[in-house]
């Protein structure tokens, strides 16, 4: 008996020598620089693709004047004037990188696409959360976030050789590959982002507060549209802003679905060109160093600075509706 | 121990085997550029390939622009191009240490191509010059029908946009509202969709094509139309030679030195009655005088 308890005293001494012991320690602290190492590098390359981005975009100002993003005053022949061209014509006699036309294609494609898809999306998330029968819900969330793994390349050949044609059925428009179409096909990749967050501010609202409205005597719908969607519309607006961002920055899509002509419009309906597709279609074959190549990176640096701006509203918005909820 | 000296021994022979190996592919030539020559190319590089076991050719397309300025940064051999090199680009060369040499290796007849259902046959040039610089926006203003025109051109890293806005445009812009399209093919794709639609691209992509007509072009009011396709439907060599046709181009070929070595051969093989026949076989014109 004195034997056994000696035994155990040992083991727990045993114990303790182990939980003092130096190795695990030091190897703690190795995967814990590790793991902080891991975290301060994504905002490490965030800085180094900042930096790199404005350095090359502001050497745009070496050769052109601030005036030159705006338009250029050009002689023209066949009108017999000097007129101020707002144009994206970067092979030219006289180049012109006006950014105008390739901003508004931008808008004119993620406004609408995310209008699209936020209709659907919020619609789709109510759903979810608050009518879907579990096993229903069960099916139809990891379908929908399936949408979110085909590849965009994929949906622009789409909208490009099938949607393309039937929507210019439908409305009759003049330009088979317009704003509209490239739209539709942001719209399907935004969608799930949206679909995902709005239902996760949707669970978030707490338990009690559905409860106490039912109490009150309101109804299903009362609840949802009264007490559950208010409570959430931070984390609501938040996912459509993430949306916007993600909308700004898709590429493969308008590419192929938007005909790429620099117009100066704000006729849906028209062909655009887009701030990504203008970067995807010319850097590849401009000389280093040029000016067109500065131009490109300028275009780079303004959607840059604008999906930055987008999602850090959003994530602050998020935030507080976090911080609101723990209360 | 005479067992590991063995196998040290097959070891290094090994080791040497592969190192010859990758010496002896080392010695290929790379060729980029143009996207409109880059199935002659490919076609030149296999028949001469075939001939030869010894040299390996790669060929990338990526379009004139890309081709000439790969060239300068010294990342391929030759460099493919359906326009002739610009001086801004020699003066770069220069500067990195190049001096671009320029074969004429073919030639090809830029056709101006409408919708089927399109009943205009023949155009002006300055007729053309007013579609696309967007003075002429309706068919019916060319005695058309009363129909918008729809504009596609080429990305700008095109030698065909560039060729075109030289000898068309007279340098002037594109209309805004031009639609950019990848490739000729995607030009064909369009045109023959669009009932309104006018593209350009080389002759040879529309020649069998249904859904597409190819427009004969007048130098000016009042010269002869023509066609770059004769009527028994093949392309027609003279008019491209003497110019009568008004829009026909060479199509060039750019090294970073006088050529030596393999490089030359393949060059001179390609301007070679057996490499001109390659260009009548892809849908180009031959030069004068090889057939």
């Amino acid at each position: 008996m004195a034997n056994k308890n000696l035994m155990s005293v040992d083991n727990s001494f045993e114990i303790a020598q182990l939980l003092t012991k130096k190795e695990p320690r030091r190897s703690e602290w190795a995967i814990e620089k590790i793991l902080s190492f891991a975290g301060i590098f994504s905002i490490l390359i965030i800085a180094l693709i900042f930096v790199f981005l404005f350095k090359e975009a502001v050497l745009f100002f070496k050769t052109a004047s601030p005036l030159d993003l705006i338009g250029k005053w050009q002689y023209d022949e066949y009108e017999g004037k000097t007129v101020f061209k707002i144009m994206w014509q970067a092979v030219s006699e006289v180049p012109k990188y006006s950014l105008i036309p390739l901003m508004l294609g931008s808008f004119l494609v993620a406004i609408p696409g995310t209008i699209i898809a936020s209709f659907f999306g919020i619609g789709s998330a109510i759903y979810l959360s608050e009518i879907a029968p579990v096993r229903i819900r069960e099916t139809l969330k990891p379908t929908l976030e399936l949408l979110a793994g085909i590849p965009s390349v994929v949906v622009g050949f789409f909208m490009l050789a099938v949607a393309a044609t039937l929507i210019q059925n439908i409305f009759h428009t003049k330009f088979r590959l317009n704003a509209f179409v490239g739209a539709i096909g942001v719209s399907l990749c935004t969608f799930p982002i949206i679909v995902t967050l709005v239902e996760d501010a949707l669970r978030a609202v707490p338990k009690e507060l559905r409860d106490a409205s039912y109490a009150l005597g309101a109804t299903k719908w009362q609840t949802i549209f009264g007490a559950v969607i208010p409570a959430a519309v931070s984390g609501i607006s938040a996912a459509i802003l993430l949306g916007f961002g993600r909308a700004l920055g898709e590429t493969m899509i308008v590419v192929m679905a938007t005909g790429n002509a620099a117009v100066v419009t704000g006729n849906i309906f028209s062909s655009v060109r887009t701030m990504t597709a203008n970067i995807a279609a010319e850097l590849g074959s401009v000389d280093h160093g040029s000016e067109h190549y500065y131009a490109l990176f300028l275009v780079g640096a303004v959607l840059f600075t604008l999906t930055f701006f987008i999602n850090l509203i959003s994530e602050i918005i998020l935030n507080r509706m976090r911080q609101k909820l723990r209360m | 121990m005479r067992n590991f000296m063995k196998k040290i021994f097959i070891g290094i022979s090994i080791f040497t085997l592969i190192i010859s190996n990758v010496v002896y592919a080392s010695e290929n030539i790379t060729v980029k550029g143009s996207d409109t020559i880059v199935i002659l190319g490919q076609r030149w590089a296999e028949h001469y390939m075939e001939k030869n076991p010894d040299v390996s050719i790669q060929v990338t397309g990526g379009g004139s622009g890309t081709g000439i300025a790969a060239l300068i940064n010294g990342t391929t051999d030759i460099a493919n191009s359906s326009r002739a090199i610009k001086t801004s680009e020699v003066d770069k060369a220069k500067q990195a240490g190049y001096y671009p040499e320029e074969f004429k290796v073919a030639l090809d007849s830029l056709a101006v191509v409408v919708n089927k259902a399109n009943p205009i046959n023949e155009l002006t040039l300055k007729q053309l010059m007013g579609i696309y610089t967007g003075r002429v926006n309706n068919w019916s203003e060319l005695g058309g029908e009363n129909k918008p025109i729809l504009r596609y051109c080429r990305e700008s890293n095109s030698g065909t946009y560039v060729f075109f806005k030289e000898h068309v445009l007279k340098n002037q812009d594109y209309a805004a509202d031009c639609q950019t399209m990848p490739g000729t093919s995607a030009v064909n794709n369009a045109v023959s969709k669009d009932a309104g639609g006018v593209g350009y691209g080389g002759a040879a992509y529309f020649l069998n094509e249904k859904n597409i007509k190819i427009i004969s072009v007048k130098k000016d009011e009042k010269s002869e139309a023509v066609n770059p396709v004769k009527p028994d439907g093949k392309l027609d060599y003279e008019a491209a030679w003497t110019h009568r046709y008004p829009i026909a181009r060479y199509l060039y070929m750019y090294t970073g030195f006088k050529p030596k070595g393999k490089t030359k051969a393949y060059i001179d093989w390609i301007l070679s009655p057996d490499g001109q026949k390659v260009v009548e076989e892809v849908g180009y014109i031959p030069l004068q005088g090889s057939v």
